[in-house]
């Protein structure tokens, strides 16, 4: 069977800084959304459970995906799809989900669609219901546990107040949680040998996409500000004997009039 | 007349979202309409309320195919009563069915959407919405360019507005649904004591400065001295699993909004304190004096957990 895995570079969360209520974002390193790659995990198990299994990557980033990549072939994926024109760059989740869906047309023949449940950045959980939409597949999201069973998918969805299991035949396209599985790192060995594994690259025009439709100039959405929210907080540290500076907090606690039901 | 359709397999939900949309509709000079799916539904009775919270009008469609939720048919359920009348903007709850179904009405649709949504307002004859961006560090807000637009809300968001005596109408709709390709087998309900986070006035979280499980008797002792509700974050809860996920704070758990957040033994990654922006007073312990963590607090104890909080839960009791 054939398992197509959606892959998206984000910046790396813990190298932006905030300057004047500003995201400082350059310098910022792009690497895998933390659910994409949960996602990537379970298709290799999958692979080395399933006999003639074959995961195919399809990545969006920037200009080093080509470089990114080399890990997630590393990791177990057997082909890659690069979305790498500069025409895609900023696209929302509504233009990330048409070039996703379009390059899977174009893959073709496949049976499981695996994708994070959200972006490490941003969760808004979007991309993989619009590509189910897309490609009139069911979908299954949240997915913390799954099985394939001949021509059958059986999931465990992680649900407020429930855990729900859920079946379905394939093809479906299947949003993962970060607690499905523990994403195993890449060996240097195997990354050096990813390079011989085959890699295309799609450009929008060979989608029959026009930069009118991904991108900034498609995008849905107008952003009017992306400012880090005024916090006006107190800053007083107790220091001391700590006896006295827990005196002192349960009295500032009070005079603040939060203790007591 | 164009319409602010409600949906949410929530009614409590459902009526939040109400209570808000009927400012949204009148400053749009919109209808307001609300719609319950499913295989057989007591509309009559159920439309009351509501009426009561605001809806015009209440769209009642069953379905062998809306017996139980699945996004897809939900959706194409949503999707028909939307072009079937001239639904222009959809208000879903951001749940976890809420969050799955959005954006795939809006793909139908062509409508842009925006899931957890933290403020919504109506500005120049438009909607405004927020939502947390770049993991919590920033509030993007954010204007919808497309004709028809799908917003999921956060829960409490929007405050429960007041009953008032109204009439609307009942309009039953016709589905064309084929039958769910995903079939749910069992349901599994969590068990676990009801936590009450989003709800809870004063809660006190842990974090990795703990050592051991069974060191959460002293945080159970300084939350019962306080009255409080215990939260986590999310290496307490998914990695560790020694606290349920119900009590995880943050981006990916709850937003609280209570009057006092005790932060103990966390360092303060934007994840967890997302979680927490909202509360009136915040205290940090910790003992490491370069934590992000006392940069968001009012009041902070640089010290060893170990120390601080049997001293604290002593000085609390003794009030």
């Amino acid at each position: 069977m054939n398992i197509l895995v959606c892959l998206k570079q984000i910046p790396d969360l813990v190298y932006i800084r905030v300057k004047d209520r500003k995201p400082i974002l350059e310098g910022a390193p792009l690497i895998f959304g933390e659910m994409d790659r949960n996602a990537l995990e379970e298709a290799v198990r999958i692979k080395e459970k399933v006999e003639g299994t074959k995961v195919i990557a399809v990545a969006m980033g920037g200009a080093k995906l080509k470089e990114g990549i080399k890990a997630v072939l590393a990791i177990g994926a057997d082909e890659a799809m690069l979305l790498t024109d500069p025409l895609f760059a900023n696209s929302d989740t509504a233009g990330t989900a048409k070039a996703l869906a379009k390059a899977i047309e174009k893959i073709g023949g496949y049976d499981l669609i695996l994708c994070g449940e959200g972006s490490t950045d941003n969760y808004s959980g979007q991309v993989g219901p619009r590509l189910a939409e897309l490609l009139n597949l069911p979908q299954i999201t949240y997915v913390r546990k799954l099985e394939i069973n001949g021509n059958k998918v059986r999931a465990v969805r992680n649900m407020e107040e429930s855990f729900e299991i859920v079946e379905a035949e394939m093809p479906v396209l299947v949003t993962v949680a970060n607690e499905i599985n523990q994403p195993r790192l890449a060996l240097l060995k195997d990354i050096l040998k990813a390079g011989r594994k085959p890699v295309k690259e799609l450009k929008a025009a060979d989608l029959g996409l026009s930069g009118e439709e991904v991108g900034v100039k498609g995008s849905v959405r107008e952003i009017l500000s992306n400012l880090a929210p005024e916090q006006a907080r107190k800053h007083v540290v107790f220091e001391g004997d700590l006896k006295d500076v827990v005196e002192n907090l349960v009295n500032a606690l009070t005079k603040e009039g939060v203790l007591g039901r | 007349m164009a319409e602010l359709l409600v949906f949410s397999e929530r009614d409590d939900l459902a009526f939040e979202l109400l209570s808000k949309g009927k400012e949204f509709s009148s400053a749009l000079n919109m209808k307001l309409s609300a719609v319950l799916l499913g295989e057989k539904i007591d509309a009559n009775a159920k439309a009351n309320e509501y009426f009561a919270f605001g809806a015009d009008r209440v769209y009642a469609g069953e379905n062998p195919a809306l017996a139980d939720f699945n996004a897809e048919s939900f959706a194409e359920a949503l999707y028909q009563i939307g072009q079937q009348n001239d639904v222009k903007i959809l208000l879903l709850p951001s749940t976890k069915r809420g969050k799955e179904l959005g954006p795939r009405v809006a793909q139908k649709l062509g409508a842009g959407c925006v899931t957890d949504a933290t403020a919504v307002e109506v500005k120049d004859g438009d909607l405004v919405v927020s939502r947390y961006s770049l993991g919590g560090n920033t509030v993007a807000v954010e204007m919808l360019k497309t004709p028809h637009k799908v917003i999921t809300v956060m829960p409490k968001t929007f405050e429960l507005g007041v009953k008032e005596s109204k009439q609307g109408e009942v309009v039953k709709v016709n589905l064309n649904l084929k039958s769910p390709r995903t079939q749910i087998v069992e349901r599994q309900e969590k068990v676990g004591e009801k936590v009450n986070l989003e709800d809870a006035e004063v809660i006190v979280c842990i974090g990795r400065g703990l050592e051991k499980k069974e060191d959460l008797g002293i945080i159970g002792q300084l939350s019962k001295a306080l009255g409080a509700e215990i939260g986590c974050t999310k290496s307490l809860c998914t990695d560790y699993q020694w606290l349920s996920e119900d009590r995880l704070v943050g981006l990916s758990g709850k937003k609280t909004g209570p009057r006092l957040v005790i932060s103990v033994g966390i360092s303060g990654q934007i994840q967890y304190t997302v979680g927490i922006r909202d509360a009136r007073i915040t205290v940090a312990i910790n003992k490491d004096n370069q934590a992000p963590i006392f940069a968001l607090s009012d009041y902070g104890i640089v010290g060893n957990l170990y120390d601080v909080v049997p001293l604290l839960t002593e000085k609390l009791k003794s009030l």
